[in-house]
């Protein structure tokens, strides 16, 4: 139930979102600061949910091979490899180093 | 586009698997919410065992980009307001880049839709058959499929790093997020990191009264200059 609880909140948020940009009059959302801060939010929440699901289990920080997956990631970004390749390299070197008893 | 798209799509299909959700959960949010990140951030806080709203609240602020680009869009497509509300529903980060490259309105509308539909159709194949395919190999972990929903993430945020103010936001929020992470609620850390961004604007705004580059509202958030 929660999980469906949290499904209709996301639904109904990220929809309401995107006819905002649609519907909302010219302006409304373009002062600076809105618009600076809107820029900011999700740099702020993907790094960090990057960190959080590459760094923790549950609530307890560890260090894995999914820190090896992620590190490859990284590089292949470095590199400029498209996203396919970006993913694949990521979950690649995260079983190897599973299968290597890391 | 579309390959990499699809290939988020199944990582999502299986990491929504992993995270505990049945098909129909995560089929229904590729159908309705059909944006990724946002998708990826609220089944990641699920997994973390997260309460709804805070859960919903990251995948809320990650969709806030969206509002920008249909601010974009509203102009330049001109859509009539009986279409909009059913156009909503497409506005992405992949339909807003193809739409605002195009030379026409003309153009820019066909690109729209074309590429609304195709990615549509495409992400909610590819979801579903993620979902399967995570039933199917059992255990995900061991295929490293844990690691692709991160990887996704750090694929999105790495073009938007360009200036020191967005590598200053992302540092603390990895820091924030991180720190957090052990003593708050599960869920919260990620809000918590959230407030990197008004932070960096802050200390920026105070440190630079003079600063022009592109900011004329930081200076109606501090009464003094100094």
């Amino acid at each position: 139930m929660t999980v469906w609880i949290a499904i209709g909140l996301t639904v109904a948020g990220c929809y309401l979102l995107k006819l905002a940009g649609l519907l909302v009059p010219a302006g409304t959302l373009e002062r600076p600061l809105v618009q600076r801060l809107s820029a900011l939010l999700p740099v702020a929440l993907l790094a960090a949910l990057t960190a959080q699901q590459t760094f923790s289990t549950d609530s307890a920080l560890v260090l894995d091979a999914r820190g090896a997956g992620i590190a490859a990631a990284a590089l292949a970004l470095v590199l400029r490899a498209p996203l396919l390749v970006v993913v694949a390299a990521a979950v690649a070197v995260t079983a190897g180093v599973r299968a290597l008893g890391g | 586009m579309g390959v990499a798209v699809g290939l988020s799509g199944f990582a999502f299909g299986v990491t929504s698997a992993g995270a505990g959700l049945d098909l129909l959960q995560t089929c229904a949010l590729s159908l309705l919410v059909f944006t990724g990140a946002s998708q990826f951030a609220l089944v990641g806080a699920l997994a973390a065992g997260g309460n709804p709203f805070t859960a919903a609240a990251g995948a809320f602020f990650l969709g806030t980009r969206n509002a920008f680009y249909g601010l974009r869009l509203s102009q330049l497509l001109a859509l009539p307001r009986s279409v909009r509300p059913f156009a909503a529903h497409w506005v992405i980060d992949e339909t807003a880049a193809v739409a605002l490259a195009q030379p026409g309105r003309r153009a820019a509308r066909i690109g729209f839709t074309v590429t609304g539909l195709t990615l549509y159709v495409l992400w909610n194949l590819t979801t579903l058959l993620g979902v399967l395919g995570a039933e199917a190999i059992g255990d995900t972990e061991a295929w490293g499929l844990d690691a692709a929903g991160p990887a996704v993430f750090l694929a999105l945020l790495a073009p938007m790093l360009r200036g020191t103010t967005e590598r200053a936001v992302a540092a603390i929020a990895v820091v924030l997020g991180l720190g957090f992470l052990p003593v708050l609620p599960a869920g919260v850390p990620v809000l918590a990191a959230a407030l990197a961004a008004p932070l960096v604007l802050w200390f920026r705004g105070r440190g630079a009264g003079h600063a022009q580059e592109d900011g004329t509202g930081r200076r109606e958030e501090k009464g003094t200059d100094r």
